[in-house]
């Protein structure tokens, strides 16, 4: 019935739309009358009427009713024509009817860009909600300080610590793989390659940027979750198959293009006259980035680092296809351990009752997750914002 | 340096050479950036423990030919200087030089004060650390406040060494990266307009400074203003057009200029 | 004291060399990574788009298909026994049921297809190729096990003895586990005694004579029959259909053209290509307009006050927050308070729509920033509103910049999967979707699901799968390249 909807809604405004533009049309042909704006304007106003009062009424019909009924475009179609029927009288010659038009236009601008703002209050919302009721079953205490996680066994247990010591767990062989690798990666683009290598080089760390998550998810467990294992078997070394090691290195691979690129920016930023101060005292390259260049790029490469510690926190497929279901308490990078986003996942995929605690403690990992990579988020940009403000 | 001056091809053979050792000597320098010829077939002497001004209109090569002193166009990856240029009888573009080792010897002062973001302290020893100049905390510390007890800044900031040098003041910063510069013992001074980003009393301050380190250093020093070259500088070279018009003591340069650009130039007739 | 040391410039130089050597060696480990990362799908999932067939004569007996009612033939039944036919020897159960195992149920529905389209084709006999099971195509595609035919060399004589065959003469170059042909059927050697090789009938021969160099043959299998999904006998029927030349390969066209499957062969991208299709439309419909919207506002008319302030941080923060905390939001709020359909193209887009709106804003911004303000000057200045400035003249400049931030958000869009997760577009769905509220997969989630399941045929349709969203991606991303080159404007 959406398809059905929109259609009756376009019509709809179209038809306001000609009848405006003709009403305003006809007043000057016939009497003369001195616009104060041009008649497509007129039409626009009354098309943009004809609109609101579709949706308005569409969405007060897909509430009451429910959106596979008949009754949302016939909404629709009475309310556009309602909406049009009482503002058609208002055109005549005076009527500023660009004024208006805009206003609406700017009320529209408004409402689009109060959906960022809408939908983070209906994140926040969303996973609240369902977290207050969470905590009702299982004291916060408990969720926050346990250390078994077992929400489908019975009596079901939900410890937080061995999905936290997880994530940790993955997300330092990340950032061990990943800040080395970008943070070197982005020095070379920046200080040593010509314009023609950098031309290069930027495609292929965009190409590994825009590889989609579930394929590094396959080739970490079919690839190089085996080749860990394998090595590990020769070294008798216990590698489990789905080894925290593996879903690790290929995250930081992930990582790799964002820290590089931020990084890249943020040396880029550094200007130039530091170089030349050190240069002039007889440095080479290499003490001038690493004495004078990173200190003075410090707080960006920290808050790169923090945007990719948050990146590495809510990655999900990765850890979902090669990283394990069960939640060990571990540290060690062999064996195989569970995160927050890989319950969150398992948890909510297939059937869900909303009244039973199990899927309600995955909207408390996403309340936990989210309040995490917010700060974290929040703290870094702010961070960038002010060296950016430092040295424009 | 027992090469008579003579010798040495200039426009002019100021008086004040032949009281005075020659430090720097170019013979048909040329320098080009890409296609522009920035500099063409520069001949120039100057002298140890003077201070020689370059002054000219706006992109007529004079600080050019200063980052071609201390080989800081090397970092230009367009850059191409021809010619020969000599510090000591030593050709400073030959292989066998190591930049690194030329740039602790001639020292530079950029345009807008430049510290880095650290300490006062650190600021000064950044140099000396990295080219392995102390062997312990006492010799460095000992580097730190003579030299810049001898930029005039230590008095101003004895009891906050620790504090980061860009809180200084611009003037105080100037007299930072100067006394960043002293501390690896350089020879020679290049000064790229150093006070054209102060005003007037830390400019006062500077040139007060200037005249004091000219005792013991050849500088050489790039400015906009012909009242600064004219207080600073025992011989000023007025450059034009990417090239060397006339070079001489600085109150005939001033008074009695032998070219006719020269002439307009200092009376604004342009530039 | 204060003098430079020589000595010292040499190590800072071997330094510099190093640390350069850093930098250069972190770019080489990932590209080195990429580099990988692509020729492992590419190897893994190039053989998926191929499949086997074996050519068969079938006879369309009206018996078995009523030409009033084509479609309820028992074209399975047809089809197996030409198939069978090609294996007289064959008659126990269990061979049946072996020789069954090697076709697939694919091969009668593509001739019911033949037949339901064309039903004159009822009582004649004709040859179709039939499509061969997932385990038979592996080991045509050498992915089973690997192969060595050696021809005998010297001369073989084979004794029965009950159960066992006894094998005497030129057996030096034989081994345990070899499979030898000849006189009609095929020995496994179980035990070497000597010049002594006992053995035991996979196929039983048809007579016992001496067989002479050139009469019989050896296969050595590099993968042990416990191993392997095809057992010997189907191993040594393969080779007798593969050396009669009725095996062809052709592209699987099927794997574009169908749905999901539980059979591996059969299974296609069809319905997951247009579930993508439809998904990414929807929220492409929506992020485009309210971004692009959102950007104007921001960019051109909004007061620089706390609330614009509040906003863009919003947005900015929006933009990092980890998908599948979009996926909650869309689970708790699209499915549940709102009650659109589980699985639905239009669920999932409208996630989706959210998860790009920040990309879109901040890239739609940037565009309309780079537009000079003397262009909005120009137009006040004969008279036009604001808004007829900016969307007559600043709006129609920025327009390049915004779409190619927008087709790299739709590219983003394209290729995620944890948030349609949380809203049920996980399900196994053979049918393409009809409609935006048909339950539906997309791409990327197909990756997960085959990616999850044992069959080594399904390992390489996911890889296969990778590379057609793979080239989904890089077609979107160049278009992206094109316009940015193609538009570029520099004021």
């Amino acid at each position: 019935m959406f398809v059905w909807t929109i259609v009756a809604s376009v019509v709809l405004t179209i038809a306001a739309f000609l009848a405006g533009q003709s009403r305003a049309a006809g007043m000057r042909m016939s009497g003369g009358v001195a616009l104060h704006s041009l008649p497509s304007y007129h039409g626009m106003f009354l098309a943009a009427g004809a609109i609101s009062g579709a949706i308005v009424a569409a969405i007060a019909a897909a509430l009451v009713i429910g959106t596979q009924s008949i009754v949302m475009p016939v909404a629709a179609v009475v309310g556009a024509a309602i909406v049009a029927g009482v503002l058609y009288p208002r055109i005549n010659g005076e009527f500023r009817a660009r004024n208006s038009f805009e206003r609406f236009i700017l009320f529209v601008l408004i409402a689009c860009s109060g959906v960022a703002v809408l939908t983070t209050i209906g994140i926040v919302f969303s996973v609240l909600f369902e977290t207050i009721i969470f905590f009702r079953e299982v004291s916060p205490l408990s969720f926050l300080f346990g250390t078994q996680w077992s929400p489908t066994s019975t009596p079901a247990s939900f410890g937080f610590i061995p999905l936290l010591v997880g994530t940790f767990l993955i997300t330092t062989i990340a950032i061990v793989v990943a800040g080395p690798l970008g943070l070197l990666s982005a020095i070379y683009m920046a200080e040593y390659a010509g314009p023609k290598l950098r031309s290069t080089l930027k495609p292929l760390l965009e190409i590994l940027a825009g590889v989609p998550t579930v394929v590094l998810g396959f080739f970490a467990a079919l690839t190089v979750a085996p080749l860990i294992r394998n090595a590990g078997e020769s070294m008798n070394l216990a590698v489990a198959s789905e080894s925290a090691l593996a879903a690790g290195l290929v995250m930081g691979m992930m990582i790799v293009p964002l820290i590089s690129s931020l990084s890249d920016d943020i040396i880029n930023a550094v200007p130039q006259s530091l170089r030349d101060g050190s240069y002039a005292m007889g440095a080479t390259k290499s003490e001038t980035i690493k004495r004078v260049v990173l200190p003075a790029a410090l707080p960006g490469i920290v808050s790169a680092f923090m945007l990719a510690i948050s990146r590495a926190v809510g990655e999900t497929m990765i850890v979902v296809m090669a990283a394990g279901l069960a939640a060990n308490l571990s540290v060690n990078p062999l064996a195989a351990v569970t995160t927050i986003t890989v319950q969150i996942a398992t948890l909510l995929v297939g059937d869900q009752e909303f009244d039973s605690a199990k899927t309600l403690s995955a909207f408390a990992l996403g309340f936990v997750l989210f309040i995490f990579t917010l700060a974290l988020n929040y703290i870094a940009l702010r961070i960038v914002q002010k060296y950016r403000e430092q040295y424009d | 340096m027992n090469a008579p001056f003579q010798s040495i091809v200039t426009p002019a053979s100021p008086r004040i050479m032949a009281e005075r050792p020659m430090k720097i000597a170019a013979k048909d320098v040329n320098i080009y950036y890409g296609d522009k010829h920035a500099i063409k077939n520069l001949s120039i002497d100057i002298p140890d423990r003077a201070v020689s001004a370059f002054i000219g209109p706006s992109g007529c090569g004079k600080s050019t030919f200063l980052r071609a002193i201390n080989r800081m166009n090397d970092t230009i990856p367009t850059c191409r200087v021809t010619g020969n240029i000599t510090i000591d009888g030593r050709d400073i573009y030959d292989r066998d030089i190591d930049v690194v080792q030329l740039r602790a010897k001639v020292g530079m002062v950029f345009q807008k004060p430049n510290p880095f973001p650290k300490s006062i302290f650190e600021n000064v020893a950044y140099g000396p650390r990295i080219h392995g100049m102390s062997q312990n905390k006492t010799d460095l510390e000992e580097i730190v406040v003579s030299s810049l007890k001898k930029a005039g800044l230590f008095e101003e900031v004895k009891d906050r060494l620790n504090a980061p040098g860009t809180g200084l003041s611009g003037g105080q910063q100037q007299r930072l990266c100067i006394a960043r510069a002293i501390a690896v013992n350089p020879q020679v001074i290049l000064m790229d307009e150093p006070c054209s980003a102060l005003d007037p009393i830390a400019t006062a301050k500077i040139e007060e400074l200037i005249d004091e380190l000219r005792q013991n250093y050849c500088i050489v020093i790039v400015t906009h203003s012909m009242q600064q070259a004219a207080r600073v500088s025992q011989l000023t070279a007025f450059f034009h057009l990417g090239t060397l018009v006339e070079f001489g003591d600085t109150d005939e340069v001033f008074t009695a200029p032998q070219e006719k650009r020269t002439q307009d130039y200092i009376t604004g007739r342009f530039g | 004291m204060t003098e430079i040391r020589s000595d010292f410039v040499a190590k800072r130089y071997a330094a510099e060399r190093r640390f350069k050597y850093y930098g250069a060696g972190a770019l080489v480990i990932t590209a080195l990574f990429l580099l990988f990362l692509i020729s492992d799908i590419a190897i893994k999932g190039f053989p998926a788009f191929f499949e086997h067939r074996a050519t068969v004569e079938v006879t369309i007996d009206p018996a078995k298909v009523d030409a009033a009612k084509p479609q309820a033939g028992d074209f399975d039944g047809i089809v197996k026994d030409a198939f069978r036919s090609l294996f007289p020897a064959a008659k126990s159960r269990a061979d049946r049921k072996a020789l069954g195992g090697l076709l697939s149920q694919g091969a009668a529905d593509d001739l019911r297809d033949m037949v339901v389209a064309n039903p004159a084709l009822i009582g004649q006999t004709l040859k179709v190729p039939a499509l061969l099971s997932d385990d038979a195509d592996l080991y045509f595609k050498g992915m089973q096990t690997g192969l060595k035919i050696t021809a005998g060399a010297g001369t073989l004589q084979i004794a029965q003895s009950g159960e066992e065959y006894v094998i005497t003469g030129d057996t030096g170059d034989l081994r345990e586990g070899q499979i030898i042909r000849a006189n009609g059927g095929a020995l496994r050697i179980t035990k070497l005694e000597g010049s002594t090789v006992v053995a035991e009938a996979v196929l039983a021969p048809e007579t016992l004579n001496t067989a002479v160099a050139g009469q019989w043959d050896m296969l050595t299998l590099s993968v042990k029959e416990a191993e392997r999904r095809v057992n010997d006998k189907q191993v040594v029927w393969m080779e007798q259909l593969r050396s009669s030349g009725v095996i062809e390969k052709s592209i699987a066209w099927r794997f574009f053209n169908s749905g999901d499957s539980r059979e591996a062969e059969l299974a296609g991208l069809k319905g997951a290509l247009v579930g993508s299709l439809l998904t990414v439309a929807v929220a492409l419909l929506l992020a485009l307009p309210l971004g692009i919207a959102a950007a104007i506002y921001l960019e051109q008319f909004a007061p620089k006050n706390k609330l614009t302030d509040i906003i863009e941080v919003n947005i900015n923060n929006l933009a990092a927050v980890p998908s599948i905390i979009f996926g909650l939001l869309g689970l708790a709020v699209f499915l549940n308070f709102f009650g659109l359909p589980r699985s639905a193209p239009v669920a999932g887009g409208l996630v989706l729509a959210l998860l790009v709106l920040p990309t879109i804003i901040i890239a739609a911004r940037a565009a309309l920033k780079a537009v000079p303000p003397s262009i909005t000057e120009a137009a006040l200045g004969v008279g036009a509103s604001k808004q007829q400035a900016v969307f007559q003249h600043v709006l129609p400049l920025a327009i390049p910049g915004i779409l190619t931030g927008t087709i790299l958000g739709l590219a983003r869009a394209f290729g995620e999967t944890a948030p349609l997760l949380m809203i049920g577009m996980v399900a196994f769905i053979a049918d393409v979707p009809q409609g935006f509220e048909d339950a539906a997969t997309v791409l990327p989630v197909q990756i997960y699901l085959w990616s999850d399941l044992p069959e080594i045929a399904f390992q390489s349709k996911t890889a296969a799968a990778i590379l057609v969203l793979m080239v989904v991606l890089f077609g979107l991303n160049a278009i992206a390249i094109y316009l940015r080159k193609r538009f570029e404007r520099r004021w």
